[in-house]
């Protein structure tokens, strides 16, 4: 049995055991698949005749943006997830257990990759049902979703280092909360960079969140998404090269 | 005899604490040991060393020949650990739990599924196997952390204060469990605060203080050493003490003496000789006697005579209790 077959295994085992949890609790989805639809109401109907001097049109460009929106506020989730096991006693069961440590965290991940596809296609279902169109086709769409839940599952390295690295569960919420409000509306989510005074142009234009979700704009709607699409995965790329072995690193120091 | 568990000169800090100041532990295999002290004296630090969850800071600790430290992937394939608050995850039910620590201890699917099933019954949980365990009573999270901890079939076991917390009769059935589990040949480490729960598990018991070995041997030699059992005898009037206790001098009976507060008087006995003439002085006396009984040292004081003062917290337990 080799190594990297031992950590598959161990970590599907946990990963099993995550979406059990989900199972057991469907709550744990609510924040994930609630929160993008409320927001839509506030954009798309509150503002969006304000934004854009209507829905119809408004529509189209909002509802990528939702979708991105959903996967940064459901990466919160694995943060506070492998705080709360190291809280309970379940974490000296795993360490006592001849399983590489990674296994833990990326069951983890994993579970969470799947509720972040599952939150995608929700997001998505319910942008049909309120008149959204793809213009595109069913590849383009399949590959705007697999690539909102790639950047997800990067933001998940990021919340699980935060989780590990900081002890209290409220701290973590909050932190969560903190460096993801300006990665959400400091984008092109809700507007467009062109619009926004310089100096916030500089950073929109750069954020990951705004690459990705101009991508995504691109494979649903239609426009160039070459050059978005190649910074995005640069993020992504750099983002979970960088946060899984701190991540790890962290896991393997607690006590 | 082979040696299950081996620690020599063990030493922790935890800030400006020592937690552990050089613990020596031999564990024969297929014995059960247990680490005996109050709470704060290091028994769970060392528990938690020997499964690999904490790094010593001196000293060195091997479990079947293998380092924690530097072996400890070999260590975890050998040990099963139930902790002292019961190590099971809240959210999933009784049998995932248990499936979990299966597929994680690399058994295939079927076997996983099979093991979970078959321990589930033997800990007389089949009912609830599909429950949360945040419905199960104390006794049965425990039953279940037990399951989980035995689910690889462990060579080594240790029960961090297993019993904490338990009603007498989840307590018994626990200790069933486990002294089952030492007749197919496990080795045990057991720490508790219960000298009772030592007596009735451990071949030889080690005592703990303040992060070291203050005492060490079988149940019986410690409990010679403490002084046997002591036996208390409570006079119907409260006026009668002083006389008890002059009919057991007369006897010839030393080392009785008087608790006036709690109304009786307080002898060590070495054996049943000893028990035989002090009820017959009592008997001869015929003083009116309203309760004689004999009890265990407690752990109380088992402390106050190896360490010669009270463990720090425990008060006046020993006078309340009798």
């Amino acid at each position: 049995m080799t190594g990297q077959r031992a950590l598959a295994r161990h970590s599907l085992a946990v990963a099993r055991r995550n979406l059990v949890q989900v199972k057991n609790d469907p709550g744990q989805l609510l924040a994930a698949t609630l929160t993008p639809v409320l927001f839509t109401v506030v954009f798309l109907y509150v503002l969006g005749g304000a934004i854009s001097g209507g829905q119809a049109g408004y529509q189209q460009y909002l509802m990528p943006g939702i979708m991105a929106q959903t996967v940064t506020v459901a990466s919160i989730a694995t943060g506070i997830g492998l705080n709360l096991d190291f809280g309970s006693g379940v974490m000296d069961r795993f360490r006592s257990l001849p399983i590489a440590r990674s296994a833990v965290l990326t069951g983890r991940i994993l579970a969470d990759a799947c509720r972040l596809v599952l939150g995608q296609l929700v997001v998505l279902g319910f942008a049909l049902v309120i008149g959204f169109r793809v213009q595109t086709g069913v590849l383009p769409a399949v590959g705007a979703v697999l690539l909102m839940s790639l950047y997800g599952i990067a933001l998940c390295w990021i919340a699980a280092y935060v989780g590990l690295r900081i002890r209290s569960m409220q701290t973590v919420q909050t932190i969560g909360f903190l460096w993801l409000t300006p990665l959400q509306f400091a984008s092109s989510i809700f507007a467009p960079a062109s619009t926004m005074p310089d100096w916030l142009r500089v950073f929109v234009e750069v954020n990951p969140t705004s690459l990705v979700t101009d991508t995504c704009r691109g494979l649903l709607i239609g426009g160039p998404v070459a050059g978005s699409a190649a910074g995005a995965l640069l993020w992504i790329a750099a983002m979970i090269a960088v946060f899984a072995p701190l991540a790890v690193r962290e896991y393997r120091r607690r006590p | 005899m082979d040696t299950a568990i081996e620690t020599v000169g063990l030493v922790k800090q935890f800030g400006d604490k020592r937690a552990l100041d050089g613990v020596d532990l031999k564990v024969p295999a297929g014995t059960v040991l247990s680490l005996l002290g109050p709470n704060g004296a290091g028994k769970t630090t060392v528990v938690r060393i020997l499964a690999t969850l904490t790094r010593p800071d001196g000293g060195r600790a091997t479990v079947c020949g293998n380092d924690v430290v530097r072996e400890a992937d070999l260590v975890r394939r050998l040990i099963g650990l139930t902790g002292q608050y019961a190590s099971v995850d809240e959210n999933i039910s009784g049998w995932e739990n248990l499936y979990l620590v299966g597929r994680l201890t690399d058994l295939p699917r079927r076997r996983a599924r099979a093991r979970a099933d078959e321990l589930l019954e033997q800990f007389g949980l089949t009912a609830a196997a599909k429950q949360l365990p945040r419905s199960y009573s104390g006794g049965m999270r425990r039953k279940l952390d037990l399951a989980a901890s035995l689910v690889g079939e462990p060579r080594v076991l240790y029960l961090d204060e297993p019993t904490t917390g338990l009603d007498p009769r989840s307590r018994n059935a626990l200790w069933a469990a486990v002294r089952a589990r030492v007749a197919t040949g496990t080795t045990v480490l057991l720490t508790t605060q219960y000298m009772e729960e030592a007596e009735a598990l451990a071949d030889s018991v080690v005592v703990m203080d303040n992060g070291r070995v203050i005492e060490a041997g079988t149940t019986d030699q410690l409990r010679a050493r403490v002084g046997g059992k002591v036996l208390h005898i409570r006079p119907t009037r409260a006026a009668d003490l002083a006389q008890v206790l002059r009919a057991l001098a007369g006897a010839g009976l030393a080392g009785a003496s008087l608790d006036a507060g709690a109304g009786l008087v307080r002898m060590p006995i070495a054996g049943d000789a000893e028990l035989t003439t002090a009820v017959g002085a009592l008997a001869s006396s015929a003083l009116p006697i309203a309760g004689i009984d004999t009890h265990v040292p407690s752990l109380d004081e088992v402390f106050l005579s190896l360490t010669g003062a009270q463990p720090a917290g425990s008060g006046d337990a020993a006078q309340v209790r009798a």
